[in-house]
């Protein structure tokens, strides 16, 4: 229905997580292929296929490991953010515990292209599971001795922070410090983890590079759109039939994903609202959803593709209240180092709880958009960024909503 | 005011705990990148980290105990007292609040006699009410110490919680 499965090809085996079944559908040949490639021409397949950062951002992969400097003297690090936390995305739960070769095998490979001997993987504290299986396919990989010559991995576990899956907020956390973003530039490709050029990536998107490097650019960059290569996994919940993960290409529209893949509205409901991309894009309405879910479809209709997290709200579902939720999440997950951003985090959560409860003041929606606008753009992160995304659109979109809720 | 004598005694790891921690410090650059990691090596150990337990890890990595009270009150998954013996984290995020979350916490609430934060009074369970732990596929949902209970109903709740010691 959607297409060739590439990720996700042996989710449905309970045995997928192993090293023999990843050999046996193929694994471990893209590496066999890039052991006898030049670094450069690694990153110029990879610039070629149009990936792009699956884990938020939707920065072209290939670009930002050109930014490591040349014939570098010292140790250069490849840091993967398996730091899965933003609200409604699961995928990369799944390719941790389903397919952890898939990781290894496309770190070997973007370490080649970068020059890195030293990987380091980030795996969220609370996901002990994933962390296990993971864990185990690296002691797999190094008695097969695809680690251990030449490209070492560490895995490593945060601790429980959301803003550790920023990338710079990771780096101090690796650091063995509070998970606070760190100002750019320099950037984590000229001053990265323990002060050393690093790139840091998304597990789904290191997953990718050994289809790319198999089967190259052209076909990759011939599944998506224009601008973004591949398929990417779609995390899908809230009120639709079919909750799940769907790997389809990024050319898909959203009503395609809600409707024909994830089965529509719960109980045949009246769609009301979508969050596309993880809780820090703009809501989109009902209206809205004939568009593809490529980072620049997404941006060009004033949300973000994100990480692909898709959270569907059908007309049971309260956009005050949803917002209320929202805004309590970035409140508690604030790390409190920049001024607007602790601050506004805090009041923004109030305030959207009193008009819940009824107690909200006229002025109140307002005040929040004030704050919200003023704020934007002036941290260190994108957190705040992420969080006014969702101010201002379930204000601005469902203004009604929460007008009705403020006593006369 | 308690005398020296009378403060718990400092929590120290074994040989083969220690032995750990170096194996740890000696993965990164920087030694003290182990941190993170030592510090759920002593939770694991004492229970919990107490000031005693900051101090002593302090020691191990030659930082201030000052920074590691920063890291340790910095991350949601270091407890600093004691929790019960099993930890149950419920996701209150959009996902699974859509999914009905909020009567899984009222009916956690009223099966244990605790709110979100607390520790039943016979040290069986530390409730909490907690942000996305992305299983949004199954929600509403929750975290039983090491486990993820998927797709939960008050009779699922009823029956995890009776088979939890």
């Amino acid at each position: 229905m959607s297409g060739e499965a590439i990720l996700t090809r042996n989710f449905a085996r309970s045995d997928s997580h192993t090293l023999g079944v990843y050999r046996e559908t193929g694994g471990y040949q893209a590496w066999a292929k890039a052991q006898a490639m030049e670094p450069t021409a690694i990153l110029d397949e990879v610039k070629r296929s149009n990936l792009r950062g699956l884990g938020g951002a939707g920065f072209p992969t290939g670009t930002k490991w050109s930014f490591i400097p040349k014939n570098h003297p010292g140790p250069v690090y490849l840091v993967i953010n398996a730091d899965e936390g933003e609200p409604g995305t699961f995928k990369d739960r799944y390719l941790l515990e389903r397919d952890p070769h898939a990781l290894i095998e496309g770190m070997l490979i973007a370490a080649r292209a970068i020059g890195s001997a030293t990987g380091f993987v980030y795996v969220r504290g609370e996901y002990v599971e994933p962390w296990r299986r993971f864990a185990a396919a690296v002691r797999e990989a190094y008695e097969a001795r695809y680690l251990g010559s030449g490209f070492d991995i560490v895995v490593h576990r945060g601790a429980g922070a959301y803003i550790c899956g920023e990338e710079t907020g990771l780096i101090s956390s690796l650091e063995g410090k509070k998970g606070w973003p760190k100002l750019k530039p320099p950037f984590p490709a000229i001053k990265g983890a323990f002060g050393a050029p690093t790139i840091v990536n998304n597990v789904e998107t290191i997953c990718q590079v050994p289809h790319i490097i198999n089967r190259g650019a052209e076909w990759f960059a011939g599944l998506g759109t224009k601008t973004q290569g591949g398929t990417r996994m779609y995390s899908v919940s809230g009120r639709v039939a079919r909750p799940a993960v769907y790997e389809t290409s990024v050319s898909i529209t959203l009503r395609q994903l809600i409707y024909d893949l994830a089965g529509g509205v719960t109980g045949n409901g009246k769609l009301k609202a979508v969050v596309p991309g993880g809780s820090s894009a703009a809501i989109l309405t009902a209206d809205e959803i004939d568009v593809t879910m490529d980072v620049d479809g997404l941006r060009n209709a004033g949300t973000m593709a994100g990480s692909a997290g898709v959270i569907v709200m059908d007309e049971t579902v309260s956009i005050p209240e949803a917002l209320m939720v929202v805004a309590r999440f970035y409140a508690h997950e604030s790390c409190g180092q920049c001024t607007p951003c602790r601050e506004s985090t805090g009041w923004i959560y109030k305030m959207t709880r009193r008009i819940v409860e009824r107690r909200g003041r006229k002025e109140d929606l307002d005040t929040i958009l004030d704050v919200a606008k003023r704020g934007a753009g002036t941290t260190i992160c994108a957190f705040y960024d992420g969080a006014v995304g969702p101010y201002i659109s379930y204000i601005e979109k469902f203004r009604g909503e929460f007008e009705a809720l403020v006593p006369k | 005011m308690k005398g020296r004598d009378d403060a718990p005694a400092a929590p120290t790891f074994s040989e083969a705990q220690l032995a750990e921690v170096h194996r740890l410090q000696a993965l990164y650059p920087d030694p003290q990148g182990a941190l993170l990691p030592a510090l759920h090596l002593a939770q694991e150990a004492f229970g919990y980290i107490s000031l005693e337990t900051e101090e002593y890890v302090a020691g191990l990595f030659n930082l201030s105990p000052a920074h590691v009270h920063e890291v340790v009150t910095f991350y949601t998954l270091y407890f600093r007292e004691r929790p019960g013996r099993h930890v149950v984290s419920v996701c209150h995020n959009l996902s699974c609040h859509l999914a009905g979350a909020p009567a899984i916490i009222a009916h956690l609430k009223t099966r244990l006699g605790v709110a979100p934060g607390e520790t039943t009074a016979d040290g069986r369970v530390t409730l909490l009410s907690v942000e996305c732990l992305c299983a949004c596929e199954a929600a509403p949902m929750m975290q039983v110490d090491d486990r993820y209970e998927l797709d939960l109903t008050p009779a699922k709740v009823d029956q995890i919680l009776g088979s939890l010691a």
